[in-house]
């Protein structure tokens, strides 16, 4: 294929899938430097998962281009293989063995041998935290650690590239901290990121490129700041008592949009304290009461909105 | 991926097995206790009256145990198939077999480390068997080489039905459908000669029991163990085994190696 320089870890073109009549991807291009945090950003059957099973060689394309590490999946999956860690959105650890025992098993497949393999697993145990658990059952685990449990043998075998689906789903705010600081420790190790989330913070937080994926197509691709340009800027929502109150703000102050039923007034804003503070005096000189007020800075919740029509919780069949 | 691979894979995988034994002890419950009792209950309970058919009315229990063993033997066998029936129905249910999916190692070590597994507790578990059953009478005239074909063709059947089974375990939606799809196998050794001679049934059934394998299989055994005629019931043994292993192995490995369903 005619693609991109040298220095790209993943590369798609034109992907597609179909489950019978259901089009789950519709032609699919992506491009993921090496050594970067990719993020797939979209809701639920959006077609996230499917496109990590496809370059996790878990399941075949039905049409476009593949290249993970330069291989393609369909060709020589065994090389893609080499190259990849997976870690699944539902945790694929081996229930009836220990933690570590899961890490010995993942280091025989890998060939690693026994003294190197011990080595490693216990090397992975350590820097993922799981030292004190490694004799029980994952049974016993908390979440975060079931995933870190599920991560850490995703690493075994040394990967250039990693693929997290949906990482931090089902985690506390605090195992999600602790989730993403271990993403971000691979990245500096030189190694690839490719995840998905639904959660929009998170992609803004870690990735260095986002694509947004909309039943089955990307609707934008761009940095954090990029896509966040996309959106509408952010603005102050006042919400008034009475429809009088509501009325002589909007002449003194201007409108961005109105709902005259909840008595509300948008003004567009930076958010910041100074043009707050200039809203407030204004109603204040005015002697207009306002029950309460909300500032509204753009994020990307804005940007899915603004690029789909429709949010990000709205539900559709599940993945 | 290389034949070397394929082997230490499926080493791997057999140990990961063997644990999973430990901890989820099934195996144990099918292969030994179950057989166990069911010997028990055929010579003490209905042993005298069917020994009584034997031998053209001369037979009693100790005829009986004699002629039970290798039947009770093959049912050990076939319900010992219901493992990794369950077994792999649990394992595809997981994550795990995903990431092992999406791993460089040899695809078929995931499957051959449940057979390898499941024959190698069978076999021991048929040790215990023969065990109780020469302590309540049971006298083979098999001679040391006898023995050993005798263990052979156990070996071998366990690994036909054990390979049946792993297919019942992939094919199956659910775990709990997964235990039930084998068990007609449990049958098997009941519709032939291994509790009865096949003379002794109605013509239907009996023209049934001559021509499905587990009839060869119990003649074999029992001519190895106790001297019963050969005939060419360890010719058809090897044939139906080999038939068997080769549909299931190629049946398995398609249905182990289909996308996941969304």
């Amino acid at each position: 294929m005619n693609t991109s320089s040298s220095t790209a870890a993943i590369v798609t073109r034109g992907l597609r899938k179909s489950y019978g009549d259901n089009l789950v991807l519709d032609g699919v291009d992506l491009e993921v430097p090496e050594g970067t945090i990719f993020a797939l950003l979209g809701p639920n059957g959006a077609g996230k998962t499917t496109i990590i099973q496809i370059l996790s060689t878990l399941i075949g394309a039905d049409g476009g281009e593949v290249r993970i590490a330069g291989h393609d999946p369909a060709a020589d999956p065994d090389a893609v293989r080499k190259a990849i860690g997976v870690t699944g959105q539902f945790s694929a650890v081996d229930n009836f063995l220990s933690g570590e025992e899961n890490m010995i098993l993942m280091a025989d497949l890998h060939h690693l041998g026994k003294s190197e393999g011990r080595r490693r697993a216990e090397e992975l145990l350590e820097q993922f935290d799981l030292v004190e658990a490694a004799k029980n059952l994952p049974s016993t685990y908390s979440g975060g650690m079931r995933r870190r449990l599920d991560l850490a043998m995703g690493l075994v075998g040394a990967p250039k590239i990693v693929f997290l689906d949906e990482p931090t789903t089902g985690l506390d705010p605090r195992g999600r901290q602790v989730m993403w600081q271990m993403i971000r420790n691979l990245v500096a190790g030189g190694v690839t990121i490719f995840l998905t989330t639904q959660y929009l913070d998170e992609a803004d937080k870690l990735a260095d490129r986002i694509a947004v994926l909309d039943r089955g197509k990307l609707v934008a691709e761009g940095t954090p700041d990029e896509l966040k340009k996309l959106a509408p800027g952010g603005h102050i929502s006042l919400q008034f008592n009475g429809a009088a109150e509501l009325e002589s703000a909007a002449s003194a102050l201007g409108e961005m949009a109105r709902d005259d039923d909840n008595l509300i007034l948008q003004i567009s804003s930076d958010g910041g304290v100074k043009s707050l503070r200039a809203v407030l005096d204004r109603l204040d000189h005015e002697s207009i009461e306002v029950e309460t007020l909300t500032v509204h800075t753009p994020d990307l919740d804005d940007v899915f909105f603004a690029l789909t029509g429709h949010s990000t919780t709205e539900k559709e069949t599940s993945s | 991926m290389s034949t070397s691979y394929a082997v230490h894979d499926s080493m791997t995988m057999l140990r990961r097995q063997f644990v999973h034994m430990r901890r989820y002890p099934v195996t144990i419950f099918l292969v030994v206790v179950i057989p166990i009792v069911m010997l028990l209950l055929f010579v003490y309970v209905f042993g005298a009256t069917l020994g009584a058919g034997l031998n053209a009315g001369s037979g009693g229990r100790a005829e009986y145990v004699n002629y039970v063993v290798p039947g009770i033997l093959l049912m050990a066998v076939a319900l010992s198939a219901q493992g990794p029936a369950i077994s792999v129905a649990m394992d595809m249910s997981e994550g795990i077999i995903a990431r092992f999916k999406t791993m460089a190692i040899a695809r078929v070590s995931v499957l051959s480390g449940h057979v390898l597994g499941n024959v190698i507790s069978t076999m021991l578990g048929l040790v215990v068997l023969i065990g109780v059953a020469l302590l309540i009478g049971f006298r083979p005239s098999a001679n040391p080489m006898e023995w050993l074909a005798a263990i052979g063709v156990l070996a071998m059947v366990s690994y036909a039905v054990t390979w049946f089974s792993v297919g019942c375990g992939l094919a199956a939606k659910t775990v709990e459908s997964a235990s039930n799809l084998p068990t007609p196998l449990i049958l098997l050794p009941f519709l032939g000669s291994g509790f009865v001679p096949t003379e002794s049934m109605p013509p239907v059934l009996g023209w049934f029991a001559e021509f499905q394998p587990f009839t060869p299989f119990g003649e074999t055994l029992r001519a190895l163990l106790m001297g019963t005629p050969m005939g060419n019931s360890g010719l058809l043994t090897v044939a139906w085994c080999v038939a068997i292993t080769l549909v299931c192995y190629l049946w398995s490995k398609r249905l182990y190696n289909r996308d996941p369903s969304p």
